[in-house]
């Protein structure tokens, strides 16, 4: 009999030590929830701070200068619009095609498997290491100098494992009835992509892109690599141009020991975050009227 | 018969059409799939091909044992030590501040926010994650450093291994976070009735059924956000510092590995100096590193995958 009180009382120790615990939980997670969030809300609040005097047209209207009083970021600004531009021309119809090939068009699982493998290592590899890549590649092998193109293409490839998983999941989202239902009426595979599949897929795939546009956008060590560090002021006229983009104007204002470079560095990082706002507000958009059209 | 229509020649004709034009299709998607592994083999030669006329004129034993990394200046030295230290400093702290918060962040999303506070939430996350890193190295340089650890610790300078570490850590957290709350959520509702029906409280269900049952996909995260920590360049490259310096102790500016390569970029090295062909090296090294602990998660997500 004395065992099995004392066994009760044991019980009811851990049990009140648990009941602690369970009240507890969800207020330390909601202090890491909290410490996330003002992670944030520090480093918009001392980039806004920061650079919200410097903020002017002049940014994307001038070209980098000596002197911070009239120091732009044009030829950056141009020069990351010729970039990603032609890294998505890279990236979209291959991550597509892939994700088509994946979701509907293959029926070799292996190969299938083999490269959702690929795929996902190549997601997984540094960005440095893609501007390593094109350095040694595009840059000296291929001979197209330390151009658009050659960073363009890098950053093609390394948003394509963006583009591919998200395209390859826009096309599984199409129901099968209505796929199906064509098959049914005669249709071939490359009929119902086209007519079936791709107008509905083609909204979640923009989704996609976009997203991948906007990491390209924000991308800067690639791009270090294969332009190196560079005070341009003049437009790109062609696509072997030499070149530098955003963030690395920011990269080399910020590491400028003088307070005006600084404050051009915040200002040019407001800059960048309103157009990957804009960016991200247009690929919620876009998500929002295919949802919309969905139903139906 | 003869209004039989697979008699009929043009119907034929078309049909034979339309395979032919689906079988080209069918080649060109291939072709296109192909690109993803060809780009892998692409990044493997173009990294061993540089590399070895690097390890022409320095050997590995001295590469991977040495001490000493003075390859800008003279004499020259290749042991890549000190800036693989300095890579494993600044992951392993990224990786002490993400995992935790990266975690709670995850189990407070999928088990105890509510629908309203789930979704404000996980946007503020999801900005996290869109923030380029040139912004979060101008955060560690002007935030982190001056306001956080310069008044807190003694002797540490604006340049620190534990600036970028502590950064980094706060850029993998969405990676942690989404990653690991996916597999959580995706835990199956039954689980966590059958054991509140047991008399479990919600901190047995959270921790004893739903966090085992997620464990391959939170291993998977964690995993994905150290490689991706140990490849980060423009924050090690603003608030690490570009002095080499071989110790463990994060409050010194050291130089990573990419925070070198980015520096030899910078200087614009002349194309075929062994200035030029040691960014190769280092950086063949760095890719070896993060494939292995990918691949490493990868299998894991396939081993240890609960299926439901």
């Amino acid at each position: 009999m004395a065992g099995t009180v004392l066994e009760v009382k044991v019980l009811s120790r851990r049990d009140r030590l648990k009941k602690i615990l369970d009240i507890a939980t969800p207020v330390i997670l909601a202090i890491a929830v909290f410490i996330a969030i003002s992670a944030v809300a520090a480093l918009l609040i001392t980039v806004v701070y920061q650079g919200a005097g410097r903020l002017s047209l002049n940014l994307i209207l001038e070209y980098p200068s000596a002197n911070p009083a009239e120091a732009g970021m044009r030829s950056a600004f141009l020069g990351s619009f010729w970039t990603v531009g032609l890294s998505a021309l890279v990236s979209m119809p291959l991550g597509i095609a892939t994700g088509l090939y994946l979701s509907e068009w293959s029926s070799w699982r292996r190969f299938r498997r083999f490269v959702e493998f690929n795929i996902a290592n190549l997601a997984g590899v540094p960005s440095i290491i893609f501007g390593l890549v094109g350095l040694s590649l595009l840059t000296y092998g291929l001979g197209w100098g330390r151009s658009i193109i050659a960073g363009a293409f890098t950053l093609g490839i390394m948003t394509l494992p963006l583009v591919t998983v998200s395209a390859a999941e826009a096309v599984k989202t199409v129901p099968e009835a209505l796929k199906h239902g064509a098959y049914a009426l005669g249709a071939t595979k490359l009929q119902v992509t086209r007519y079936i599949i791709l107008p509905r897929s083609l909204p979640m795939m923009m989704t996609g892109a976009i997203l991948a546009i906007s990491r390209a956008i924000g991308e800067a060590a690639p791009i270090l690599i294969i332009s190196g560090l560079l005070f341009i002021r003049r437009d790109p006229v062609s696509i072997f141009d030499r070149f530098t983009v955003m963030p690395l104007q920011i990269f080399n204002w910020v590491s400028r020991p003088q307070v005006a470079f600084q404050e051009l560095a915040s200002a040019a990082i407001i800059v960048l975050l309103m157009l990957l706002l804009a960016l991200n507000a247009s690929a919620i958009a876009i998500r929002y009227r295919f949802q919309k059209r969905l139903v139906l | 018969m003869s209004s039989n229509i697979f008699f009929d020649p043009v119907f034929l004709k078309n049909l034979r059409r339309r395979q032919i034009k689906t079988t080209l299709v069918n080649i060109l998607l291939l072709a296109a799939s192909s690109i993803s592994f060809i780009s892998i083999v692409v990044i493997v030669g173009s990294l061993v091909l540089e590399s070895s006329i690097f390890f022409g004129q320095v050997s590995i034993t001295e590469f991977i044992t040495g001490t000493e990394w003075t390859v800008l200046f003279t004499p020259k030295k290749f042991g890549v030590q000190p800036l693989l230290v300095a890579t494993a400093i600044t992951s392993l702290i990224a990786l002490a501040v993400a995992m935790p918060v990266g975690l709670a962040v995850a189990i407070y999303l999928s088990e105890y926010a509510s629908n309203r506070a789930r979704k404000p939430i996980k946007s503020v996350i999801e900005v996290l994650a869109g923030i380029p890193t040139v912004v979060y190295g101008y955060f560690a340089l002007y935030f982190i450093s001056p306001n956080l650890l310069m008044p807190l610790i003694e002797g540490i300078g604006v340049h620190s291994a534990l600036a970028v570490g502590l950064t980094i850590g706060v850029l993998i957290i969405p990676i942690v976070a989404s990653l690991s709350e996916d597999a959580m959520y995706s835990v199956p509702e039954d689980f966590r009735q059958a054991a509140y029906s047991l008399g479990a409280r919600k901190l047995d269900v959270v921790f004893r059924v739903v966090l085992p049952a997620a464990l391959s996909g939170i291993f998977a995260s964690i995993i994905l956000a150290f490689t991706r920590a140990m490849g980060e360049t423009m924050i090690a490259a603003i608030a690490g510092g570009f002095r080499v310096y071989y110790s463990w102790d994060p409050r010194e500016a050291m130089q990573t590995m990419t925070a070198f390569i980015a520096q030899v970029a910078t200087g614009d090295a002349p194309h075929g100096t062994i200035e030029y062909q040691s960014i190769f090296a280092v950086g063949l090294l760095l890719f070896l590193v993060t494939m292995a602990f990918n691949i490493v998660a990868l299998y894991i997500v396939k081993r240890w995958q609960v299926r439901y």
